[in-house]
């Protein structure tokens, strides 16, 4: 007999506008020690089904259907009974580890918690479980962290406690909703793992909800594909990923970027141009509160040594993890934060000692693309206007008349029609969003534009086509593009030469055929290795090294290398001495083992 | 929160595009049971109190010492009945609600113009000048307002100008506070720095991107404020500082209707109605308001 059983799952939310039908009908059961991935885009319905069977729809929502669960029908029982159920026998664990923790208890009087309330333990025996599961998660000094406050942890050591706390009362089934979003790829990949063993040591079934199809190819035994509240497809990892029958799943994996697959096909890049933009030694340093009174103020070393030069038709990926100066590099180049040493070019005029006006000049052929599609345009302004105020702004030399008729006209190139220009913001998905973003970049016609994590928000698909969109528009107006992103894969996808970053520094720089097939940067293969493929035989005969611990705080680098502390090749010497960016086989690297690193290899 | 937006998302597609973000707060205002019927009754107050007095045969100063204290009743037009001097105190009471709702326009006006401005310029520039404009507001409210207001009365006279001065002069110290705590949060939104990448300059910024998007705190701080100005009115007028006989507002009518409460109830429950009405109006409303606006909210 199935673990838990789900037959024509509905749910229904009430909103002034009529029934809105957010899940339609799905069926699925799993048994014990098995993981169920449910895949879909945003808006899909995959967390308001699961949410349903805990009892947590919102005020509004009205879940049906059936869902039997150690015998037991889920939908319709008691909020009492559900909550002896809920944290005991089925637990679950949220998306942002930030949120889900008390920051006012300390991890052990919270964890501690559950316990009393489930099994009726004592404070001190409760808290004697608790610390044996963190250590179970792998938490070091599991003891005294049970002390700590949340904010003392960082996410990735947050989500370890989320995880921890679930498992508590050794629940039957452990739904994870978007588990490992909000964390970089490598601690991404160490959750990961350890969820894979603690399946297998408490035999728990997992129900894992995510929109990233790499996680499910590696991590699931099987899947269900949402798409607008339907279920669309529903089998094995293996057979779903290798015959995909529904048109929806085809497309989706179709439109994953993968990391072991070859790049972009290559467009007309001006071979030996003069660069467009050139960047040397650039320093990003912000000034923080003091710490006490009378103190110096504290300095956040954010990037170190900036270095790159772009030619027009080029694309220069930019990765690392969170917190690596990624951002911060390309606010410096165009001036939103002011670098504090350094050289910036923009077609042979030099940025440095820029007055205003020779800024307004240089913004005319820089332009940005940001990170949110919604919150990147003014709420109370419509497509048109929004478009029209970088034009305004700085192409003074155009009529108001040419200007209007060139926001028109690049609109619609990035596929709005004319009956939607005078529209809100709010009024359009992420992908039309991002589009008017794109259109706002482009319409001071810049020889420069540097997307800022310009799709990570986006869903799949939608993804995809602005990936394309963007590198249509390269080929046609000869861009230079600085592509900054966290996903590997779509930096491949999109990028002629990347830039692997860490704690501020570049680590790599080589082109992407060659970053990617021989990584010459232990950190570059780190990352390389922990980033999912969507394919489930790839993914199971993948051997991975994984990478320990979260980058360090850049308030208090490690002496030397950066990477040492994590680095498994580290030497002596790398805990002394910094190593410099040097040309070595393919590209640039600054690691001091990279030759012997290449040589074990071969 | 994620789940809100998703469905805010799914609910939009479903009931088709095509609404501004001010027709999207209008429609939920609607909807808004208490705020429509408070709106309806501030208007039907303000209607009356601008045409109310001509309706009447009696000049709100007129002394008619034949019906001194005259309870309510439709005899001798006295609707609301007379003081103990005689006047009608159906027009004393629209003619005071004159003064009491101008007051709470003109000074509200003074401190959104001021306030908003003050607070926008402060938030956005940020550092030093941030500092320095924000400590002149911490400065001028240690003053004592009751004290400023004695002082301007001693120098200048009783003048109701100098009330809509002295009050204007306090409230846009709160209006610069919230508008200053609204722009930093506004400031570090992508838009801005859209914005700013794309060169447009500062004062345009402030014009185009923050102050628009400071609307909805604005617009709901207004309707807040209204009523405690006219409250402050009332408290002066109360205290012998405000209007000067035989002119009068809604607090003078309060003060006398309190004095006289035993024998003539009336002068006292007709003010102190109409007053404690337009507070809850406007309280209403601005709740109303706030709900509409709130972006977070919008889930039709």
């Amino acid at each position: 007999m199935p673990l838990i059983e789900v037959r024509d799952l509905k749910v229904d939310f009430g909103t002034p506008d009529g029934t809105v039908h957010a899940v339609r009908g799905i069926d699925f059961e799993l048994q014990a020690g098995k993981t169920l991935g449910i895949v879909g885009e945003s808006g899909s319905g995959k967390s308001q089904s699961v949410l349903s069977l805990m009892g947590l729809l919102a005020d509004n929502g009205r879940s049906g259907g059936s869902a039997r669960f150690e015998g037991r029908e889920l939908i319709g029982m008691a909020d009492r009974d559900l909550r002896r159920i809920r944290g005991n026998r089925i637990a679950m664990i949220f998306q942002d580890p930030m949120t889900s923790l008390n920051p006012y208890l300390k991890i052990g009087v919270q964890m501690a918690q559950v316990l009393e309330l489930h099994e009726g333990m004592g404070r001190r025996q409760a808290l004697k479980r608790c610390g044996e599961l963190l250590e179970a998660v792998r938490i070091p000094d599991a003891g005294k962290r049970l002390q700590s406050w949340p904010h003392e942890l960082s996410g990735g050591m947050r989500q370890r406690v989320t995880i921890a706390t679930a498992l508590l009362c050794t629940p039957a089934l452990l739904i994870a909703d978007e588990p490992t979003t909000a964390l970089d790829v490598t601690v991404q990949a160490q959750i990961l793992a350890l969820m894979q063993e603690l399946r297998r040591d408490f035999n728990a079934a997992i129900i894992f909800i995510t929109h990233d199809l790499g996680i499910v190819a590696g991590f699931c035994d099987d899947v269900l594909v949402m798409q607008d509240g339907e279920c669309k497809e529903r089998g094995s990892v293996d057979r779903v990923y290798a015959a995909p029958k529904h048109p929806y799943t085809q497309r989706l994996l179709a439109a994953v970027p993968r990391l072991d697959r070859n790049a972009r096909p290559r467009g007309k890049r001006a071979a030996k141009a003069e660069p467009v933009l050139e960047v040397e030694g650039l320093d990003v340093v912000y000034s923080l509160d003091r710490p006490r009174m009378f103190a110096p103020r504290l300095k956040l070393q954010a990037v170190t040594t900036g270095t790159f030069a772009i030619s027009p038709g080029e694309t220069l990926g930019v990765v690392g993890e969170s917190g690596c100066g990624k951002s911060s590099l390309a606010r410096a180049v165009i001036g939103l934060v002011p670098p504090s040493a350094g050289r910036v070019t923009l077609l042979g005029g030099d940025l440095q000692d820029a007055d205003r006006k020779a800024w307004m000049a240089a913004r005319r052929n820089m332009q940005m693309v940001f990170q949110d599609p919604l919150a990147s345009l003014n709420p109370r302004m419509t497509a048109r206007q929004i478009v029209a105020e970088p034009l305004g702004a700085c192409r003074g030399d155009m009529s108001r008349a040419e200007r209007d008729e060139r926001v028109v006209r690049i609109l619609n190139r990035v596929g709005l029609k004319d009956g939607q220009l005078d529209r809100y913001p709010h009024e359009f998905s992420g992908g039309q969003c991002q589009r008017i973003g794109i259109a706002r970049a482009l319409a001071p016609g810049p020889a420069v534009v540097i997307c800022d994590e310009a799709v990570s928000a986006l869903d799949v698909s939608i993804r995809a086509q602005i990936v394309d969109l963007l590198m249509e528009l390269q080929d046609e107006l000869g861009l230079a593009l600085i592509f900054i992103a966290h996903d590997l894969a779509v930096v491949r996808q999109i990028s002629h030469r990347v830039v692997v970053m860490y704690l501020g520094r570049a680590m790599e720089v080589a082109q992407s055929e060659h970053l990617y097939a021989q990584p010459m940067h232990p950190y570059t293969r780190a990352l390389i290795e922990a980033a999912p493929i969507p394919d489930p035989r790839v993914e199971r005969s993948r051997k991975r090294e994984l990478l320990q611990g979260e980058p360090p705080s850049p308030l208090n680098p490690p002496p030397g290398c950066a990477f040492s502390a994590r680095c498994g090749f580290a030497i002596d010497r790398c805990r002394q001495e910094t190593p410099k960016l040097r040309n070595l086989a393919h590209g640039m690297v600054a690691c001091h083992r990279a030759e012997a690193i290449a040589d074990r290899r071969a | 929160m994620r789940k809100t937006r998703a469905n805010r998302k799914t609910l939009q597609r479903a009931s088709g595009a095509g609404r501004g973000l001010w027709s999207d707060a209008w429609r939920a205002l609607r909807r808004n049971r208490a705020a429509m019927s408070a709106a309806i009754i501030l208007s039907v107050v303000a209607v009356l109190c601008v045409f109310g007095p001509a309706l009447s045969p009696v000049e709100f100063d007129y002394l008619d010492w034949d019906n001194v204290s005259v309870p309510p009743g439709i005899e001798g037009w006295h609707f609301f009945g007379t003081d103990d001097l005689g006047r009608d105190l159906f027009v004393r009471t629209l003619v005071g609600g004159r003064i009491s709702l101008m007051v709470g326009l003109v000074a509200t006006a003074v401190s959104l113009l001021i306030g908003v401005s003050y607070g926008a310029v402060a938030g956005y520039l940020g550092g030093r000048v941030d500092q320095v404009m924000m400590r002149i507001v911490d400065i001028l409210y240690a003053m004592p307002f009751m004290f400023l207001v004695i002082l301007l009365m001693v120098l200048f006279g009783r003048n109701i100008a100098l009330i809509f001065i002295a009050i204007g002069a306090i409230n846009w110290l709160d209006m610069a506070r919230i508008v200053r705590g609204q722009t930093l949060s506004i400031k570090r939104r992508e838009f801005v720095e859209a914005a700013q990448a794309a060169g447009v300059t500062t004062p345009r910024i402030i014009r185009r991107h923050i102050v628009p998007n400071l609307f909805g705190v604005v617009v709901v701080y207004v309707t807040l404020t209204i009523p405690q100005v006219i409250l402050v009115e009332s408290f002066l007028s109360f205290l012998g500082l405000g209007v000067q006989e035989p002119m009068t507002s809604w607090g003078a009518l309060v003060n006398e209707g309190a004095k006289a409460m035993e024998n003539e109830s009336w002068a006292l429950i007709f003010p102190a109605g109409f007053l404690a009405a337009t507070l809850f109006c406007c309280n209403f409303i601005g709740d109303g308001l706030r709900d509409a606006l709130d972006p977070r909210d919008r889930s039709a």
